[in-house]
């Protein structure tokens, strides 16, 4: 779980200046800027061709920017950034005809110092597969596995680039109790996630982008408290009468529901029976990152 | 189906279009092999057969073996010279016009047996002398060329591919992300690659010379030591290619285009001796041609190390500079 109301550091671990990156036809990411303290699991969350990834790419060290800078502990990326993040990419292929046990310690060859190769095993709970063949395993083994490549040399900053993409729910929680593991070893996490339910789970601190900028940014809740009431009232959007929609509400309306932000639930519940909206099919929940998301941009997470 | 088929076709040829480095070398790629087919090629006729002949230069008038078609006749300043030539196999027959006509043959030459029947029927009463000395059988000559063939093959494809295909997978990409250099990389897979090149040429070398007889007349260390600095030369040579770019198509073209003109001209099949000189020229920028020049001078002469250290020098100079332009131009991922 985030680590509620912790003070953050001092010393940000990493900072980000003014960064831009410039493609031929398009602005991937238009003068972003904001510090990362330490020990924290820090979110980028945004839709697809949002600009986290190349963002993190940026970070990682892997993508040139065009402008700005990206500061590891105050200094430019360099030699000591290297040994001392961990990084697992959207995708990643491995050499091929390598075991599990293999793989993991070809990369902590590259490190002059880390972890244990059997120790990364039984941190990322690989035990069982440590003698198969890399390409052998389920999505959720291989981010497993990709996890424990990106710990082999104790990374002081973990980068996970939407790390549970494409796996089953099962598979996913396996991984979020892996990665809470290693928050509790205080390591910084930077995690570029499409599913907020993730985001809400880990992060400490999130940043929200769109086309490029930074929309939003702070603790989860500080920002749904900030943009939002108590509750939400969900209803289909048939059945959200034209009288409804002149009353004095805080309302989003997608293609098919409306989204009803209130503070006030019986008010509100009297104003919707008195304009004949029937709530048969009302839902009440609290406000959660998408719909902060929705509030802000105006468009669904993953269009 | 023909609507299926068309689809295809249509999405092959618009990624064929849009893949301009790969475009572009498929249309340079015939107008140079015509170009270099003009030079190679065009002109006279070129000859079946080389005769030396001992003189200070080619009077057509002074014999009538000397206007034979697809003969071409190459000056020996001496016969020392010219039967060093003839043992082995750079030329198919060496003669001395002075009167009494004389002549010499390499026996264990086919083409040789067939020119000097050429030139009996036009000068019956030539003499036939001795040859000092073993003369090379052909195969004995072609054997170094058919292990330095194997390893060029072998070293330039052998890593081009692997580097493209792990640039492709996104292996590289990952790599990247550690603290490995590009140096580092491209160091491991040249390694990776001499170590398999040394067994299949080992393996190589001892079959097929227990096959053919043949017997080494130079030290063995001294010939590992050149495989190695030979196959360090040609695999470097095969990561500047990979070094930087991310279709098959391209790649496996370039290497095409450096690996023909080494078989053809680095002597793998046939001496160069009479080719006109640029040709000669040009052989020697391979790094192929020092490695057979420098196998023969050993196997086949027992040079030492003295004799051959210029080649030695050229492919381990060659090696660093192909080394260090792969690292410098290499790309960890398809940008």
């Amino acid at each position: 779980m985030p680590s509620p109301d912790r003070p953050p550091l001092s010393v940000p671990i990493l900072e980000v200046r003014d960064l831009v990156k410039q493609y031929p036809t398009a602005t991937a990411v238009a003068g972003v800027s904001f510090s990362v303290p330490e020990g924290i699991c820090f979110g980028l969350l945004g839709p697809n061709g949002a600009g986290k990834t190349t963002t993190i790419e940026i970070m990682e060290g892997i993508l040139p920017q065009t402008a700005g800078e990206v500061r590891y502990r105050g200094e430019p990326l360099g030699a000591r950034f290297r040994q001392e993040a961990g990084i697992l990419f959207q995708k990643t292929a491995l050499q091929d005809f390598l075991t599990v046990r293999q793989s993991i310690a070809l990369f902590r060859g590259l490190y002059d110092q880390g972890l244990d190769v059997e120790e990364v095993i039984r941190l990322c709970a690989l035990e069982k597969l440590a003698s198969r063949d890399a390409r052998k395993l389920s999505g959720g083994q291989q981010q497993r596995l990709l996890l424990a490549i990106a710990l082999v040399n104790d990374p002081q900053v973990l980068f996970l680039d939407e790390p549970t993409t494409g796996l089953d729910p099962q598979a996913r929680r396996k991984f979020w109790e892996l990665v809470e593991s290693i928050k509790a070893r205080r390591k910084t996490i930077m995690l570029t996630t499409h599913y907020m339910e993730e985001a809400e789970l880990l992060c400490d601190e999130v940043i929200i982008m769109d086309r490029g900028r930074i929309v939003a940014q702070g603790p989860p809740r500080r920002l749904l408290h900030e943009h939002f009431a108590e509750v939400l009232l969900e209803l289909p959007r048939q059945d959200f009468t034209d009288a409804a929609r002149s009353l004095p509400l805080s309302v989003i309306e997608g293609p098919e529901r409306v989204e009803i932000s209130t503070h006030d639930l019986e008010g509100t519940l009297r104003a919707l029976l008195e304009a004949g909206v029937p709530l048969a099919r009302l839902r009440i929940r609290p406000a959660n990152l998408e719909d902060l998301f929705l509030e802000l941009t105006g468009t669904e997470l993953r269009a | 189906m023909i609507r299926r088929l068309l689809s295809v076709l249509h999405a092959r040829n618009l990624e064929f279009l849009r893949d301009r480095p790969t475009l572009i070398f498929t249309l340079l790629l015939p107008v140079a092999l015509v170009i270099g087919m003009k030079f190679v090629f065009g002109g006279p006729e070129r000859p079946l057969f080389k005769v030396g002949v001992i003189a200070t230069h080619i009077d057509k008038s002074a014999h009538p073996f000397l206007s034979e078609r697809y003969v071409e006749f190459v000056v020996e300043p001496d016969e020392a010279t010219a039967l060093d030539k003839l043992t082995h196999q750079q030329i198919d027959l060496v003669l001395d016009l002075r009167e009494p006509l004389r002549y010499w043959v390499n026996t264990d030459s086919p083409k040789g047996y067939i020119v000097e029947k050429l030139l009996l029927a036009s000068a019956p009463a030539a003499q036939r002398e001795k040859v000092s000395g073993a003369a090379l059988r052909y195969i004995d000559w072609l054997f170094p060329g058919i292990l330095g063939m194997n390893m060029m093959f072998s070293c330039l494809f052998g890593v081009g591919y692997v580097v493209l295909r792990y640039r492709k997978s996104g292996f590289l990409k990952r790599l990247h992300a550690t603290p490995l250099s590009a140096f580092e990389f491209l160091s491991a897979q040249v390694l990776s690659r001499l170590l398999l090149i040394l067994i299949i040429t080992a393996i190589l070398y001892a079959g097929i010379g227990a096959i053919i007889h043949f017997h080494n007349a130079g030290n063995v260390l001294l010939l590992l030591f050149l495989t190695i600095l030979s196959a360090l030369s040609m695999i470097a040579l095969g990561l500047t290619i990979a070094a930087r770019f991310s279709s098959e198509e391209l790649v496996g073209g370039l290497l095409n285009l450096l690996t023909w003109p080494m078989m053809l001209l680095s002597g793998v099949w046939f001496s160069l001796e009479g080719s006109p000189r640029w040709v000669q020229w040009v052989a020697h920028v391979f790094p192929l041609t020092h490695a057979l020049d420098a196998a023969r001078a050993v196997m086949l002469d027992g040079a030492g190390i003295r004799q051959i250290a210029p080649h030695l020098l050229y492919l381990a100079l060659t090696a660093l500079v192909f080394l260090a332009f792969g690292a410098w131009s290499f790309r960890w991922r398809i940008d």
